[in-house]
């Protein structure tokens, strides 16, 4: 089949390229771009593209996808359409799952469960078995089966000694080491603590708890010249610290949730459980912090931590209310709305944090916008102003604090193998 | 003159003029509880229910005591097994107690914010008798009931909270509420029970219970709560009772007019001797006593809002 997207601005910062152009696909392969013919325009279907821009497809590598285990949260098959829907062509889902990401056959069941899809899922495969923090995952095993980082996300890796081991012995594999940094004896709290904490009497997760393990990554990724990757940045030492890391030289990167460069731990007066997430929403300072590490690159890319919960489970009592919330279908809208529109980013620096930064990370091969090249594509309005309505994203959970919220910026298709989702449709082409 | 609000969740933000109507209303409460028959018709035919997801003596029987006061219909729901636990979430609990008409809910419970969490799901009137270490409002305005009953005034006083601030409901409230009727309010207690920011909210802190006596008019005691976990943020009780606890000999040595109150239960030999406990400076079981008369204040003035 042949497509064409007409008159689309085409931004690839990995080849500089910043165009308004004609772009024919055909069967799935970028056929050409501009100098199209008179007879190609009359076989093709057109897609009118004015104003819109078109990159390489976002890939979110903090996806949490809930199968195997909790298929009545999200599976395999909700995630990825909702990562479409949002504006994702590949995801990295991570391994807390029921069973683990522990062994090549988890490895493979979600692979073949998310084959023939438009999206590509990358499992993330666990860093200790059961992400229990005793003893290191076969590490190669997974690799081999298609892990493409490993991390114990949502814990972290309790003693130094078997981080040491991980780092070490990922280093065959050049897959990063995924850290959700939290010093566990400084972390039994609810939200961030803060005097917002002392005036709604929740026990807080003070902003050191994550330091201090940031901290320590670093000396042992330097130690040991391993590859680390900071999950969820939120707070602003561990951004300084990421960044005098960096201007060492020591394999360490980073990335940031938009619901930690968009919110701040006041939201929580609401005691809406919906605001509940971890690492916890922090202070001002903190998100002024982060949006700068965003701008000189200390932090590399943007990914949502989606992490789908039931209703019954989330809308809970304050204290017992699980931790995170969905984002695929918003993430690009706020960072957008919140990065882009307030002269943050350019456009073409957000392209880098969600299609390029990512993927380089995870060492997969990055979608560029060429001639002979499959059609990887995200295609954004970055003008379009619309209204979050929970209610009808593509994910299987619907908690998120940002309905009825007002964006502007959204992806308004997605194209990957030979597939393309648009107008709430998914079909070949 | 009606309150501003139809719930009672907290002190945080609550108006002086209605902070003074519940304290001038209690007063007339007070004086019923002193009569042969301590029973008014105020709230015939409402019903009330008592949500007690956490172990509550004192506050219970109080409130229980306050509502047969004024003749209303009570219902006791008390369970120590969180929602989680139980399979029945609490959003569901508290669908099936309000299917029965009831026309207020006091609750308390482990979590902070769970009385915020009923008003959007009930109609009820919501009294908040302790949300984990977040407020207790109804203690605050007793405090603030028996400081006044025994000072002649709040405004101007001096108002230390002595002990595990950082863990305790009753330490916010009390700070709110008596910095809203102008009094000077401090803490004090070792740095690991003194919360993050506390300064913020124009709370002075003290660190040695010396300076706390010499330069307050009141020290309102906190309970150490063990079961709270205070033992991973003092070495013992020991060490907690000698340098911070009220002893007799302290007061006498450094302030002999000051006023001792504690929210119960006591500890005793810990946050407070036993001597001063049954001493002259103490007003413990006033508080008890005008506890009932603050709720009942409370009720009845949520009770008959139009």
């Amino acid at each position: 089949m042949k497509i064409i997207l007409k008159e689309i601005r085409i931004i690839d910062p990995s080849i500089l390229l910043n165009e308004i152009n004609d772009i024919l696909i055909v069967d799935g392969v970028i056929n050409k771009i501009g100098n199209i013919s008179e007879e190609e325009y009359k076989e093709s279907k057109i897609f009118e593209m004015k104003g819109k821009i078109v990159s390489p497809g976002f890939f979110d590598m903090h996806v949490h996808l809930r199968e195997p285990g909790r298929e009545d949260e999200e599976t395999i098959e909700t995630g990825s359409n909702a990562a479409a829907a949002g504006g994702f062509t590949g995801i990295a889902c991570m391994p807390n799952t029921n069973p683990a990401i522990d062994s090549a056959e988890v490895v493979r069941f979600i692979k073949e469960k998310s084959l023939n899809h438009l999206v590509d899922v990358y499992p993330i495969g666990a860093a200790t078995l059961n992400r229990k923090g005793e003893s290191i995952s076969p590490i190669l095993e997974l690799y081999e089966a298609g892990a493409v980082g490993f991390s114990d996300d949502g814990n972290v890796i309790k003693s130094v000694g078997i981080l040491r081991n991980v780092l070490e012995y990922c280093k065959i594999t050049n897959a990063p080491v995924i850290e959700h940094c939290e010093d566990e004896s400084l972390s039994d709290g609810a939200m961030n603590e803060s005097f917002t904490s002392t005036l709604l009497g929740l026990p807080g997760i003070p902003t050191v708890a994550e330091d201090l393990i940031v901290a320590r990554d670093i000396m042992m990724a330097e130690y040991v010249d391993g590859k680390v990757h900071i999950a969820h940045i939120s707070s602003k030492k561990s951004v300084e610290l990421v960044r005098q890391a960096k201007k060492k030289g020591i394999k360490v990167t980073a990335e940031v949730t938009p619901h930690h460069f968009t919110l701040t731990d006041e939201s929580l007066k609401t005691f809406d459980t919906n605001f509940k997430m971890n690492p916890p929403l922090r202070s001002k300072e903190d998100v002024e912090a982060i949006i700068e590490g965003l701008k000189d690159g200390t932090i590399d890319c943007i990914a949502s931590d989606h992490a789908p919960h039931s209703i019954e489970e989330k809308e809970m009592e304050f204290i017992y209310a699980p931790n995170g919330i969905i984002g695929l279908e918003t993430q690009i809208g706020l960072a957008v709305s919140e990065l882009v529109k307030k002269k943050h980013l350019t456009i073409e620096q957000l392209i880098e944090k969600f299609a390029i930064n990512p993927r380089r990370i995870l060492n997969l091969e990055i979608p560029s916008i060429k001639t002979g090249e499959k059609a990887n594509l995200t295609i954004l309005d970055s003008e379009l102003i619309w209204t979050v309505e929970v209610g009808k994203f593509k994910s299987k959970s619907k908690n998120s604090p940002f309905d009825k919220k007002l964006l502007t910026g959204k992806s308004i298709a997605v194209i990957n193998n030979s597939k393309m989702f648009f107008e709430n449709k998914f079909f070949n082409i | 003159m009606a309150l501003s609000s139809k719930h009672l969740l907290g002190l945080y933000g609550v108006p002086k003029e209605d902070i003074q109507l519940i304290l001038d209303t209690a007063r007339t409460f007070r004086e019923v509880l002193e009569r042969p028959i301590k029973k008014v018709p105020t709230l015939q035919g409402k019903t009330i229910v008592n949500l007690f997801y956490e172990n509550s003596t004192r506050t219970r029987i109080s409130f229980e005591l306050a509502q047969k006061r004024l003749s209303a219909d009570t219902i006791n729901f008390s369970t120590s097994t969180s929602s989680t636990k139980k399979g029945e979430t609490f959003k569901d609990t508290v669908r099936n107690i309000e299917a029965m008409k009831v026309d207020m809910i006091v609750v308390r419970h482990q979590s902070a914010g769970v009385p915020q969490y009923l008003t959007k799901i009930s109609n009820a009137n919501i009294i908040n008798a302790g949300d984990g270490l977040h407020e207790h409002p109804t203690q605050g305005l007793l405090d603030m009931y028996s400081i006044n009953e025994k000072l002649g005034k709040l405004e101007g006083l001096n108002v230390c909270i002595v002990g595990d601030v950082a863990h305790s409901r009753v330490a916010l409230s009390n700070i709110f509420g008596l910095k809203t009727m102008g009094a000077n309010v401090s803490v004090c207690g070792p740095a690991t029970m003194i919360p993050i920011g506390i300064e913020k909210l124009g709370v002075k802190v003290y660190n040695k219970i010396e300076d706390a006596i010499k330069y307050n008019n009141v020290l309102n005691v906190l309970r150490i709560q063990l079961e709270r976990d205070a033992g991973r943020r003092i070495p013992s009780l020991r060490e907690y009772h000698n340098y911070f606890g009220i002893t007799t000999e302290r007061i006498k040595n450094l302030n002999p007019e000051i006023l001792i109150l504690h929210p119960g239960p006591i500890n005793r030999g810990v946050e407070i001797s036993s001597e001063v406990a049954d001493g002259e400076f103490q007003i413990i079981l006033d508080q008890v006593t005008n506890g009932v008369a603050v709720r009942m204040a409370v009720l009845y003035l949520l009770g008959t809002m139009h």
